[in-house]
């Protein structure tokens, strides 16, 4: 009468075949926002023109042809073919210019991001790994560092170290890696309590290994959205620091620093002006838009409504 | 309530002694001697240098001159500018009123459209003034608002003459400091047109600085009211047959502001941030365009001070958020 429970067999999925599952369940979610994908694909654009700038661009950024200032887009009265979106004050071409301002801004993002993620991260996970004094001590310091504005901070930084590219994205570093810290914080906090944790604390494994390979990869998903839109705002940031003549110096081609350059001309040359400003608001706007679209598909709480 | 408020200012005590340890050390982590820095590409006599040295302490142990620094500080000395010889508590006591103007209309304009906005666009949800709403301000927290100011320069100033280019108020008008704000002193004057120019030189700026609040205050009150109008409170309401407004309005809205007014408080960094970008295009005579003019001066004295003064101001607002959020809500004071 008593029959064999049969159990159902367990469905076993290799890691690699996991891996896909989650990807394909993340690419769901990111395209169901059409702002995100829009802004994925002007991202890759972006990164197209840095990295082929030098074929890309018709002329080289820092050309100043003598016989060519202040030429207005090729669209209006006294424009040349040759230079489409005109020249600036000294003659150089403002779309060779722009395309190479592509390469700055986006190894702006990516050196700010790596340096505030990376020291982030780790004195994160000291803080809420350990805990007691250890954390009180990270999390003050962490508090110093919020309680100046960011840009002012990283304006006396810069200051201080001297104006100049890898200065001000020293700087700007520094200031968003609190962020950072507080997050991972708050995730480790969260995660070291969990059964997972203790099984392999029970199973043996050392404190690094428990921090870096049993906890960090949960609480990667609020760190890549912060990611996202901290690499925005180091864009933002390292080009108003240019503006100010604190960022990258003459003749480089970064665009706060163009716009810097412009300023003088604002009311005589709408191109110069316009444009660079135009190219910071675009970049930002696209990695913005990713940045949503990344945190409904990697936030569970947001997929459930 | 008193012992929260307590034990917010004992939480605050480490860090305003980490704020004043950067401000001070500033200076002294520079490689090389800080008064040849400050005496800059000019160069400094053997004895402006000892004098200088001896002025501002550089040649006493630098735990001595942090205590020194400490004590006057609480004094309210915060030394004198190098630049322009005057204190420099002297020179933020007249520059800050600008700056808290210019502050204080941005901030009301963006709470003032902000606010609608993301109710209306939290009711309305997925019309079509949700998302354009949603999408001005994604493109306004994107915005880089030194560009902003140019073109609004360019536009209102260049194409349409509507409105002037920098200051605070036109030189044909001439009356004494009040209260420090040009609005106020300009009507208290009674002189005629002396209102329309303080109005129209603070225009620009406050929408260039209101751009990125507004639409931080935006996005969070429609995904706050959003939240609160899934609970079930405002189900209930609904379902006892209470007119929209009334569901929206008292149940909803009340609900929904707390996160918004911390909102709204967090803004005062970003405010602090945008002033220095602002005051520098528009030539606003704040404490963002004099912390940037002394940069560049190289007037340590008077960066230092700056630093550690805002910090503390913006340390100051934070705190009085939080204890208007216990106020709000009894559950935070009694954690």
């Amino acid at each position: 009468m008593t029959q064999p429970v049969a159990t159902p067999p367990v469905a076993r999925l290799s890691d690699a075949a996991i891996r896909r599952q989650m990807l394909t369940e993340f690419w769901f979610y990111f395209r169901q926002n059409r702002g995100a994908v829009v802004g994925m694909w002007v991202f890759l654009v972006l990164v197209l023109l840095a990295v082929f700038a030098q074929v890309i661009a018709p002329h080289d950024p820092t050309q100043q042809y003598r016989d060519a200032l202040l030429v207005p887009p090729f669209w209006q009265e006294g424009g040349r073919a040759s230079f489409l979106l005109g020249t600036d004050a000294v003659g150089r071409d403002m779309l060779s210019r722009l395309i190479y301002g592509a390469q700055y801004s986006l190894f702006i993002g990516i050196v700010v991001v790596a340096i505030a993620l990376i020291g982030g991260i780790f004195v994160g996970l000291l803080a809420g790994f350990f805990g007691g004094w250890v954390d009180t001590v990270i999390m003050r310091v962490m508090d110093v560092i919020l309680a100046f504005p960011s840009l002012l901070l990283a304006l006396v930084l810069v200051a201080v170290l001297g104006p100049g590219l890898t200065n001000a994205m020293i700087a700007i570093a520094i200031v968003y890696q609190p962020h950072f810290a507080r997050l991972t914080r708050a995730a480790v906090m969260g995660e070291k309590e969990r059964e997972y944790v203790t099984a392999a604390r029970v199973a043996g494994a050392g404190k690094l290994r428990l921090m870096f390979k049993t906890i960090l990869p949960n609480c990667l998903a609020p760190l890549i959205v912060q990611a996202t839109l901290s690499f925005s705002s180091a864009v933002l940031d390292s080009a108003a620091l240019g503006f100010l003549g604190m960022g990258a110096q003459p003749p480089a081609s970064e665009w706060g620093t163009m716009l810097a350059e412009a300023r003088e001309f604002i009311l005589r040359a709408w191109w110069v002006v316009t444009l660079p400003g135009l190219a910071i608001l675009i970049s930002v706007l696209a990695i913005n838009l990713m940045g949503d679209g990344l945190r409904d598909a990697l936030d569970p709480k947001l997929k459930r409504s | 309530m008193i012992r929260f408020i307590l034990s917010k200012l004992l939480y605050l005590v480490p860090t305003f002694i980490g704020i004043t340890i950067i401000a001070f050390g500033f200076v002294r982590i520079l490689p090389g001697d800080p008064v040849l820095l400050m005496a800059g590409e000019r160069g400094i006599s053997p004895e402006r240098h000892a004098e200088l040295s001896a002025q501002l302490g550089f040649d006493r142990p630098i735990w001595v001159q942090y205590f020194d620094f400490l004590g006057r500080l609480f004094q309210g000395d915060l030394g004198n500018s190098l630049v322009t010889k005057k204190p420099v508590m002297d020179e933020f006591l007249t520059l800050f009123p600008a700056t808290v103007e210019l502050g204080l209309v941005a901030i009301l304009l963006a709470t003032i459209i902000g606010v609608p906005v993301g109710v209306l666009a939290a009711i309305k949800r997925g019309s079509w003034f949700d998302q354009v709403s949603m999408t001005a301000a994604l493109v306004g927290f994107s915005m880089p608002i030194f560009w902003w100011g140019l073109l609004l320069i360019i536009f209102f100033s260049g194409i349409l003459g509507w409105t002037p280019v920098s200051g605070r108020i036109s030189l044909m008008y001439f009356f004494p400091d009040v209260t420090g704000f040009m609005l106020i002193d300009s009507l208290l004057s009674g002189q005629k047109g002396a209102f329309t120019s303080a109005l129209s030189h603070l225009i620009l700026p406050s929408i260039v600085l209101a751009t990125i609040p507004l639409a931080v205050i935006a996005r969070q009150t429609r995904s706050a009211m959003l939240e609160v109008m899934g609970e079930d409170y405002v189900r209930t309401a609904r379902a006892k047959g209470m007119p929209q407004s009334r569901v929206v309005g008292v149940h909803a809205l009340r609900n929904a502001m707390i996160p918004v007014i911390t909102t709204i408080g967090l803004q005062i960094g970003v405010l602090m941030a945008g002033a220095i970008l602002t005051e520098s295009i528009f030539s606003w005579p704040g404490i963002g365009k004099w912390m940037i003019d002394s940069i560049s001066r190289r007037d340590y004295p008077v960066v230092q001070s700056g630093l550690l003064l805002i910090a503390g101001l913006v340390m100051l607002v934070n705190l009085l958020v939080d204890l208007t959020y216990g106020l709000i809500n009894p559950r935070i004071r009694h954690k």
